[in-house]
């Protein structure tokens, strides 16, 4: 099997500071690390290959520094990376990442096969999950989101049986591969990585593609300008008038504070007739 | 691309076994707005089997008019199937904003329209205007990483499309008796043609937490620091019989499964009243809340942007202020005869 995961570093949103000021984004405060989905996406490929054998690949777009991401990767149990980087795919929304990510695969799959393309449900500092499924219409794949259990997959058939989450509950869907999935957390845990994984991952060089790089690549469909959305205005969430604070001492707000839920007494009246 | 060509707003009607899913309703109350501004028809897009009696609810729900695709083939969502059928419609009809809940399923299908017509989507949006001037749509969202919400326009290409999450948007009132034109369609695929199948649906309907039903929500944020401090906030719910709700942060300590996280990538809530106890304030915390009732914060930090949101506030250490809350509410309900019995 030949499993291509798509992998993207981001900042861990999770620290990064805005300043109140000037209510932009402290980036520097950030540091870069490797999507977390994308993450559970890796170590899922890791766990069919175990079964199933075969060559994982991580394609990723973004600076040179995403090498890191990569090598994470490497950690985790991928086998081969690939980083797409250049210019021309700066400011790049989700319809013009897609593009390019097909492009990359494209390649890939000229040297080999590809039967499975993972990737995160969503990137934390966008949280759009919008990728996944344009690669999937881009290269005529079927696309899969949402998954939380992948439950047989049978190689020689060419076949994939996957939990998908929904609202209320699962469903279980089939597909023919190759297919696309997006995974969600719950579908594994990461595992620690082995040392031979580790001291590889070190080292590790991936390969760097730049547009030249890719094969009949419409440079109108990539970037800025392949991307239909801009955004607009930014502003700060609209400041209502404010909490009303409570004042005196822990007795006396405690007591003020009840009063004033006790106003909304038929919330807490027995419903008759129950 | 002829931009002008593209007229009326659209929204994707998901249904679960012939009932229309809230957000759905919720979206043709907005797109009621959306419409009225521009002059144009608000429309449904229906999908599914055995869904010919929907179109009357629609109609009273705000459309003008409900496309239909009534299909075996379409009975369960599939991204494929779907996808066809309304990348079809959209390149026959063309609608200028199309809307979809940001539900599993309405995600999935809107990314994958996107794609197949080429063209721009929003995802996760909480605020939806119009600039009359370009004629635009304007969503809104909450921005990367922080206190920043962002307008994202898609000028140059139609349908402009956005995802809105469930709760944000309000129905209109229902308008029993009022009519519009229901439009068949078609969808030309065989079953042997398809690459996916749905083996099994397994719905549960036990749900025990029910945040967005819920009357009162306890929530608790990374103040509560570790399982002790979380176990307060929930006694407090316990006491009040409230459903509890955290924040991102409290759920990636493993303090509470996913199913209780308010926000942006949680649950969107409405409750009557609404505690928030130890929670910062962020913007992806509050869009999820901020239709409360009330709000009442609970914060050792008299900056915290919590207390922009909430209705009442104390600012004070939560160690000391919950078990004092604990022991006056069981005092006080006793009166107002309101203590749970657990019958
Ligand atoms: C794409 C994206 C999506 C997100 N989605 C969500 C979401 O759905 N829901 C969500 O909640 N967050 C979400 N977040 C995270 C969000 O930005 C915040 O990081 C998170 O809400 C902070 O959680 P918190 O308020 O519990 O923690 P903190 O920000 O750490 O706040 C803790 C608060 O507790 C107070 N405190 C500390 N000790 C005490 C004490 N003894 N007594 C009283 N108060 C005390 C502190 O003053 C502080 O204000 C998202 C972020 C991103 C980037
Ligand atoms: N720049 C990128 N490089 C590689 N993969 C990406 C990139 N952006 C998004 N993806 C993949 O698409 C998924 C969803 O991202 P998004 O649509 O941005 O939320 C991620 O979890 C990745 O698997």
């Amino acid at each position: 099997m030949h499993i291509v995961v798509c992998v993207k570093q981001v900042p861990d949103t999770k620290v990064i500071k805005v300043n109140p000021k000037t209510n932009t984004l402290d980036r520097s405060s950030a540091p870069a690390i490797l999507n977390p989905y994308d993450a559970h996406a890796v170590e899922e490929a890791v766990r069919i290959k175990q079964q199933h054998g075969g060559k994982i690949t991580v394609v990723s777009m973004g600076p040179p520094q995403a090498i890191n991401a990569i090598r994470k990767c490497i950690e985790i149990g991928a086998d081969e990376g690939v980083l797409i980087s250049d210019r021309a795919f700066a400011g790049a929304d989700t319809l013009a990442t897609s593009y390019a990510l097909t492009k990359a695969i494209e390649k890939v799959q000229k040297q080999e096969p590809i039967d499975l393309i993972l990737c995160g449900k969503h990137a934390i500092d966008g949280d759009t999950g919008q990728v996944g499924p344009g690669i999937a219409r881009r290269m005529s794949i079927p696309p899969i989101t949402n998954v939380i259990k992948v439950e047989n997959v049978a190689s020689k058939e060419g076949k994939v049986e996957v939990r998908r989450k929904i609202e209320n509950g699962y469903e279980i869907l089939q597909s023919t591969t190759p297919c696309l999935l997006t995974v969600e957390k719950e579908i594994n845990e990461v595992a620690y990585s082995p040392l031979p994984n580790m001291i590889k991952a070190a080292k590790y060089e991936p390969a760097v593609w730049s547009v030249k790089d890719l094969d009949d690549v419409d440079m109108t469909k990539l970037g800025m300008k392949g991307s239909p959305t801009v955004v607009g205005k930014m502003w700060p969430p609209a400041k209502s008038a404010g909490a009303k604070l409570i004042e005196g001492d822990a007795k006396s707000q405690v007591k003020q504070l009840i009063s004033i839920v006790l106003e909304k007494r038929q919330l807490f009246e027995q419903k008759g007739g129950r | 691309m002829k931009v002008e060509e593209y007229k009326g707003v659209w929204v994707f009607i998901e249904q679960i076994e012939g009932n229309v899913v809230g957000v759905s309703l919720e979206l043709l109350g907005a797109g009621r707005a959306l419409a009225d501004k521009l002059e144009v028809d608000l429309c449904g897009v229906l999908l599914g089997q055995n869904v010919k009696h929907i179109p009357k609810q629609l109609f009273e729900y705000g459309a003008d008019k409900v496309y239909v695709i009534d299909d075996p083939i379409l009975e369960n969502y599939r991204s494929e199937t779907y996808m066809k059928a309304v990348g079809d419609l959209v390149r026959k009809y063309k609608p200028e904003i199309f809307l979809y809940g940001a539900t599993s399923n309405g995600k999935d299908l809107a990314s994958a329209v996107a794609t197949e017509v080429m063209t721009g989507l929003t995802a996760d949006t909480t605020m939806l205007d119009i600039d009359l001037e370009n004629r635009f749509f304007e969503a809104s969202r909450p921005a990367f990483g922080g206190n920043i919400m962002a307008t994202i326009l898609c000028k140059k290409h139609r349908p402009q499309m956005a995802t809105v999450r469930s709760k944000v948007m309000k129905a209109i009132d229902p308008q029993p008796g009022r009519t519009g034109e229901v439009i068949q369609e078609k969808i030309k695929i065989k079953e042997d043609d398809l690459r996916t199948k749905v083996l099994q649906i397994v719905r549960d309907t036990s749900k025990k937490v029910n945040l967005a039903e819920a009357d009162i929500i306890v929530s608790a944020g990374k103040g509560v620091k570790d399982a002790n401090g979380f176990k307060l906030v929930c006694d407090l719910a316990d006491v009040l019989n409230a459903t509890v709700g955290a924040s991102r942060d409290v759920v990636e300590a493993g303090l509470i499964g996913h199913a209780h996280q308010v926000g942006q990538t949680g649950e969107t809530v409405t409750p009557k009243l609404y505690f928030a106890i130890g929670i910062s304030g962020a913007v992806q915390h509050v869009v999820g809340m901020n239709n409360s009732e009330t709000i009442i914060a609970i914060n050792n930090d008299p900056n915290a942007q919590i207390f922009n949101a909430a209705h009442y506030g104390i600012v004070g250490d939560l160690f000391e202020i919950v078990p004092l809350l604990i022991q006056e509410f069981k005092v006080a309900l006793k009166e107002v005869g309101g203590v749970k019995t657990h019958a």
